[in-house]
């Protein structure tokens, strides 16, 4: 069933675009049914996974390489399986709404459903390639979403950064597996769990580890590389909701998550990760803090939300990975649901501007309430679960030693500007005088509202029955962090404690800081000024050296002269085969005078004939028709030898090359004449000379060899017994090998391709500098 | 190129090389001969029938752009490889039937229709090409 449901959303994503033609924008509700599925099928593992127990399965991909397609669910994958699948449901409901009526709904529809299936695909994921495969996948799909305005310059650029950032990333990470693999000797993630403190004692673990940040932080916009997380909101509101807050941006935190049992508790884990998630943190809120769009507010709040989780990952107590796993979940559903309102005040009010919105409260009252939920979870305060996160947060980080001290403050300053953010987006649109807006602003359909209440009640139900929830989601989770069982017992109801006092001290402060946003923004905008070059345009700055360093090699070494790529070549081959002969001293003996039977001197006669009509012919065509007479000269030998298969083949190619050849050159307009001079020629006949000398050494050195005949014997033995044919070239090729001639005949088509375009291209240029009018080939064709 | 002689016999030298190819393509798994060897065959015919007629008939003649011929004949030994999957043994494993038509067991196998493949992408590469440089000379 595991098996089906992988690719289920590929599936349907296959179909969506003709259902939607079908359908218009109802079609959300048929689709949804997809990641509903889903969230059945993993509602299923909860009890086995609850116990402690981890469901695995598989099939072999590549037994003679130990690759598998093998997944894992344990509490970790599948509280992220159903993170992704039950908020995929609503997305797909949420777009129904949000995009309807856009031309390429059915499109949409279908990239989030990919995206969904990439993901769930990678948290699923035993096998180390698996993980990767699917990782790269949700970079790509990711690419396809916010590039989905595609005629928008700024999409296509903020994708183009997205895939970039990621897509190295993911190589990144793609090297530190191959590395761990390297160490352990295992592939898959449920092997890799048991065994211990083997990848902390090698030599190579900071190779590991470096890799694998490089591939979770630039996924999880990490400070340096959180630039392209904010640029991504340019994708519409639905993708910034699901692949921007919930799910695609965690799957860094997961990855990190995922090795903390084998990778954690060592100095590097410990000092890297909290500090760069302690920097992305108080970052991301600051520059959260300079911004006046709802998207951009959030999305930075996003980065600093994922900063807190990397800190809390490192930190590595009991308590903070606890944290860490309620804020995660928290996080989800507080975020998508405030991403979706963000979207139904843009959709419906005309703009996400948060100094033109104000006094909505009356005329959208569930996004309102919906609003107003999801900014107390995020904002730490009980009912919901962001208070859980936070007490379990404070409780595991507060400790006596600065270090710890430290991060306590880092965190408090952190949630309170957290706090002040959420409280913004949820309480400016709503509250205040009504401010005139570009659209007539009124409450959404349906499929607008269902996401954004779903999600602040689930908020809501799951800090309400703490104790049902803790045993089904975030103790297994934890405990699958850990690599150890933990247990998470808190619960809504406040109990006096260092923690609830730092909490309450993070909401004074970020009361304070609410009723000083607009200096907070002041402030901001003029420090960033002052700076004056962040990430973001460095970007553009590596980017911008790659092409120019790229335009400058391709001048070196495509000089656009045919000469000169001959030339060239024939040096390097010459050296290619010289220097080793030399430097391993193998010259080949000098040949015995070989004894020919009349007919085959007769051949090299006329060989040799060919080729001193090729020197001397007065014209091209002369010389490649020339050209042809060794060939044919050759393929006669061939004949002569027994290999009637190769003596076909080089007569149809030599008839056929010079046929396309004399087509060719008649076609570039090159004087008939050689324009070199003489002491070019002597030049081309040295190399052409030394060429043909240095192949002829390499000939007579192989034929010195020993010649081994267990292909010939293998080859000659089964060729007719296993697979049924008695040309033995013929069998070689299509089916010994035949592999081999399918990359080929791939190859063949392709460069038939690239001619055809070639031929196609330059005569336009050519007709359109010689300014003739292009005639009808049909009648020329008859003329001539 | 436009003798007489040329135009009257190059019908019957192409209709008779593209048999020919035909003949040595089916014949390869056993005697000389073989998809790489039949499409070049092929591949010349056309290459003479344009020589002596233009491009346009030859394209006219085989109906089909060349280079669709050729994605054909790609897909066509996927298509060959694929087979063997759903038999669940590797990847390009040869399959072979026996069905009787008209009395006359015939041999038909997976390396056959792969050969097939290959037949249709030397044919329709180098069709493809002679066909746009011929094209380009009566421009």
């Amino acid at each position: 069933m595991t098996f089906y449901a992988l690719f289920l959303p590929f599936v349907v994503a296959l179909f969506a675009p003709a259902l939607t033609r079908i359908l218009k924008h109802n079609a959300a509700w048929v689709l949804a049914l997809a990641p509903a599925a889903l969230f059945v099928h993993f509602l299923g593992s909860i009890g086995a996974v609850a116990e402690g127990e981890r469901v695995t399965g598989g099939v072999q991909w590549i037994p003679s390489f130990n690759v598998n397609f093998s997944w894992m669910i344990d509490g970790l994958s599948l509280t992220f399986a159903l993170l992704i699948s039950g908020i995929g449901t609503l997305i797909v409901l949420y777009s129904g709404g949000y995009l309807k009526g856009h031309k390429h709904q059915g499109r949409f529809f279908s990239f989030i459903l990919m995206f969904m299936g990439s993901m769930q695909g990678l948290v699923l994921s035993d096998s180390f390639l698996m993980l990767f495969v699917f990782w790269e996948l949700t970079s790509i799909t990711s690419f396809l979403l916010i590039g989905f305005n595609h005629a928008e310059e700024r999409s296509r650029r903020s994708a183009i950064q997205a895939l970039v950032v990621t897509g190295l990333g993911g190589l990144s990470l793609l090297a530190g597996l191959l590395v761990i693999w390297n160490i352990t000797g295992v592939s898959e993630m449920s092997l890799l769990l048991s065994t211990g403190d083997l990848l902390r004692e090698s030599p190579f673990f900071v190779a590991a580890f470096v890799l694998v940040l490089g591939g979770a932080f630039t996924k999880s916009a990490q400070f340096p590389f959180h630039f392209w997380l904010p640029n991504a909101m340019e994708a519409p509101t639905p993708v910034s909701a699901y692949l921007h807050s919930a799910t695609m941006v965690k799957a860094g935190v997961y990855l990190l998550m995922r090795l903390n049992p084998v990778m954690g508790d060592t100095v590097a884990w410990e000092t890297v990760l909290p500090v760069f998630g302690g920097v992305t943190l108080i970052a991301g809120t600051l520059l959260g803090a300079r911004q006046t769009d709802l998207k951009m507010m959030l999305a930075y709040t996003t980065m600093a939300s994922l900063g807190l989780l990397v800190m809390l990952t490192g930190f590595g107590t009991e308590g903070a990975i606890a944290g860490a796993v309620l804020y995660l979940i928290a996080h989800s559903m507080f975020k998508g649901g405030l991403f979706m309102v963000a979207g139904n005040v843009d959709h419906e009010a005309g703009t996400r501007d948060i100094t033109r919105l104000g006094g909505l409260a009356g005329a959208m009252p569930v996004t309102f309430i919906a609003a107003l939920f999801a900014a107390i979870s995020m904002g730490g305060l009980p009912p919901f679960v962001g208070f859980l996160a936070k007490e379990e947060i404070y409780y595991g980080l507060a400790r006596g030693d600065t270090w710890s001290v430290v991060f306590t403050i880092v965190a408090i300053v952190g949630n309170a500007l957290m706090f002040v953010l959420g409280f913004a987006v949820a309480l400016k649109p709503f509250l205040g005088p009504k401010v005139e807006t570009p659209k007539h602003a009124h409450e959404g359909p349906v499929l607008l509202l269902a996401g954004p209440a779903v999600l602040a009640l689930g908020s809501l139900f799951f800090a309400l029955f703490s104790g049902w929830s803790h045993e089904h989601f975030s103790t297994p989770m934890a405990s699958a962090v850990m690599g150890d069982t933990a247990e998470i017992t808190i619960s809504i109801i406040p109990h006096p404690g260092l923690a609830l006092y730092l909490s309450l001290g993070t909401i004074a402060l970020g009361v304070l800081l609410y009723l000083s946003l607009e200096k907070i923004r002041s402030g901001m905008a003029a420090l960033l000024t002052g700076i004056g070059w962040g990430p973001d345009r460095g970007f553009d700055q590596a980017i911008v050296g790659i092409v120019k360093l790229s335009v400058a090699v391709t001048r070196l070494v495509q000089r656009g002269r045919l000469e000169f790529y001959i030339t060239a070549t024939l040096i390097f081959l010459v050296l290619a085969i010289l220097v080793p002969m030399g430097i391993a001293g193998e010259w080949p003996a000098v040949p015995a005078f070989p004894e020919l039977y009349f007919y085959e001197w007769l051949l090299v006669l006329i060989a040799v004939l060919g080729l001193f009509a090729v020197i001397w012919a007065r014209n091209r065509l002369t010389a490649i028709v020339s050209l042809g007479i060794q060939g044919f000269a050759v393929a006669v030998y061939f004949m002569l030898l027994g290999a009637p298969d190769l003596s076909f083949t080089q007569f149809m190619v030599e008839t056929l090359s010079v046929v396309i050849l004399a087509l060719a050159m008649t076609r570039l307009r090159l004087s008939p004449q050689d324009h070199r001079s003489a002491v070019q020629t002597v030049m081309d006949g040295i190399i052409a000379l030394a060429a043909g000398g240095a192949l002829t050494l390499l000939l007579l050195r192989v034929l010195e060899t020993d010649f081994d005949p267990s292909l010939t014997e293998f080859f000659n033995e089964y060729s007719l017994q296993i697979a049924h044919g008695r040309n033995i070239v013929n069998v070689i090729l299509v089916d010994f090998r035949g592999i081999d001639t399918f990359g080929e005949i791939a190859v063949v088509m392709t460069s038939g391709l690239a001619i055809l375009a070639l031929i196609r291209v330059l005569p336009r240029r050519s007709r359109s500098a010689l300014s003739e009018p292009p005639k009808n080939p049909q009648n020329a064709g008859e003329a001539a | 190129m436009r003798t007489l002689i040329f135009r009257t016999v190059a019908p019957f030298l192409s209709s008779l090389m593209i048999l020919f190819s035909v003949f040595v393509l089916l014949r390869g798994h056993n005697e000389p001969g073989g998809g790489f060897i039949g499409g070049l065959i092929a591949a010349s015919a056309l290459a003479i029938y344009g020589i002596a007629f233009g491009v346009s008939p030859v394209r006219r003649a085989i109906r089909f752009h060349p280079m669709a011929l050729a994605g054909f004949g790609l897909f066509m030994a996927a298509i060959a490889g694929i087979l063997s999957i759903f038999s669940n043994v590797p990847f390009l494993t040869g399959l072979w039937i026996y069905p009787k038509i008209f009395g006359v067991e015939v041999a038909l196998s997976t390396p056959m229709m792969f050969d097939i493949g290959v037949y249709f992408v030397v044919f329709g590469s180098i069709t493809s090409t002679a066909l746009a440089l011929e094209e380009r000379e009566r421009d």
